[in-house]
């Protein structure tokens, strides 16, 4: 199985490049045994969330 | 009804002028720009310059603006575009494929030997709560947890995450190739996911 170092990585590329469809299924399977993992990628996608939000409040009132 | 409206017209033109003439308020608004151009540029002069030519840029057109933040908005849109033309002129070139190959020792030791998580650092459950993205306190724990990403990091995901550039605009005008650049992003994502989880997701908030 991935290991998890290898999925976190695929995650954070899979919000700058559109992943392959062997890493896609290989993520796939990853998350389905790993509840750290799922987190993970669950938290990344908030904290780009977070990250547009945050230019919002700060250039515009 | 006409004498009515050219005067609600007239206190509009008059609250632009006094924009112009609210020196407190244009200071206030420059330090807002700095900090927003030192995060980017990671340098404060080069921040000054650009915050200076973007508020003069957008002050010569202030008397369209009848609201401040009308103006707001104008003046950092502005300013993203001072930056993105000044880290286009790279003249800041950093060793990029240096930083990638020294491997990052806080990232590593989140994982075992076979790249499983440690046992307490595995991503725990975040709570959110209503209300959150109103809540000042988080945004401020979240300014902190930017402003501790190592400078080398800050600036790529500032490009990427801020000013919302693609990829390759940011590889063309910088020393790095994609993979780095993916190596780079994904340094600063984990830092900033630990350090949120560290400082206000993890229970008694310690920011």
């Amino acid at each position: 199985m991935m290991s998890c170092r290898t999925a976190t990585q695929l995650m954070s590329e899979s919000l700058d490049r559109p992943l392959t469809r062997k890493e896609k299924l290989n993520l796939v399977f990853h998350k389905l045994m790993c509840t750290g993992c799922r987190r993970f990628e669950h938290q990344l996608n908030r904290i780009r969330m977070y990250a547009h939000t945050f230019t919002k409040k700060n250039t515009s009132e | 009804m006409p004498q009515k409206q050219s005067r609600e017209l007239n206190t509009g033109y008059e609250v632009s002028i006094d924009l112009l003439r609210d020196a407190a308020y244009i200071s206030e608004l420059r330090e807002q720009m700095i900090k927003f151009a030192i995060l980017q540029l990671q340098d404060e002069s080069t921040a000054e310059d650009v915050v200076q030519e973007a508020l003069v840029g957008a002050l010569k057109n202030a008397k369209s603006f009848q609201r401040k933040s009308a103006l707001k908005t104008w003046v950092f849109a502005i300013l993203k575009n001072k930056i993105i033309d000044s880290l286009r002129k790279g003249q800041k070139t950093v060793a990029v494929s240096q930083i990638c190959e020294e491997q990052e020792q806080e990232i590593e030791a989140l994982f075992d030997n076979k790249g499983h998580w440690h046992q307490d650092e595995k991503p725990k459950h975040w709570e959110q709560p209503e209300g959150q993205l109103e809540d000042e306190h988080f945004w401020r724990a979240f300014d902190i947890c930017l402003n501790a990403l190592p400078a080398k990091y800050a600036r790529f995901f500032m490009m990427r995450e801020f000013l919302e550039l693609e990829t390759h605009e940011i590889c063309e005008n910088e020393t790095l190739n994609a993979n780095n650049l993916h190596v780079i992003l994904y340094r600063a994502r984990v830092r900033l996911r630990e350090c949120l989880e560290n400082g206000w997701f993890a229970e008694g908030k310690a920011i």
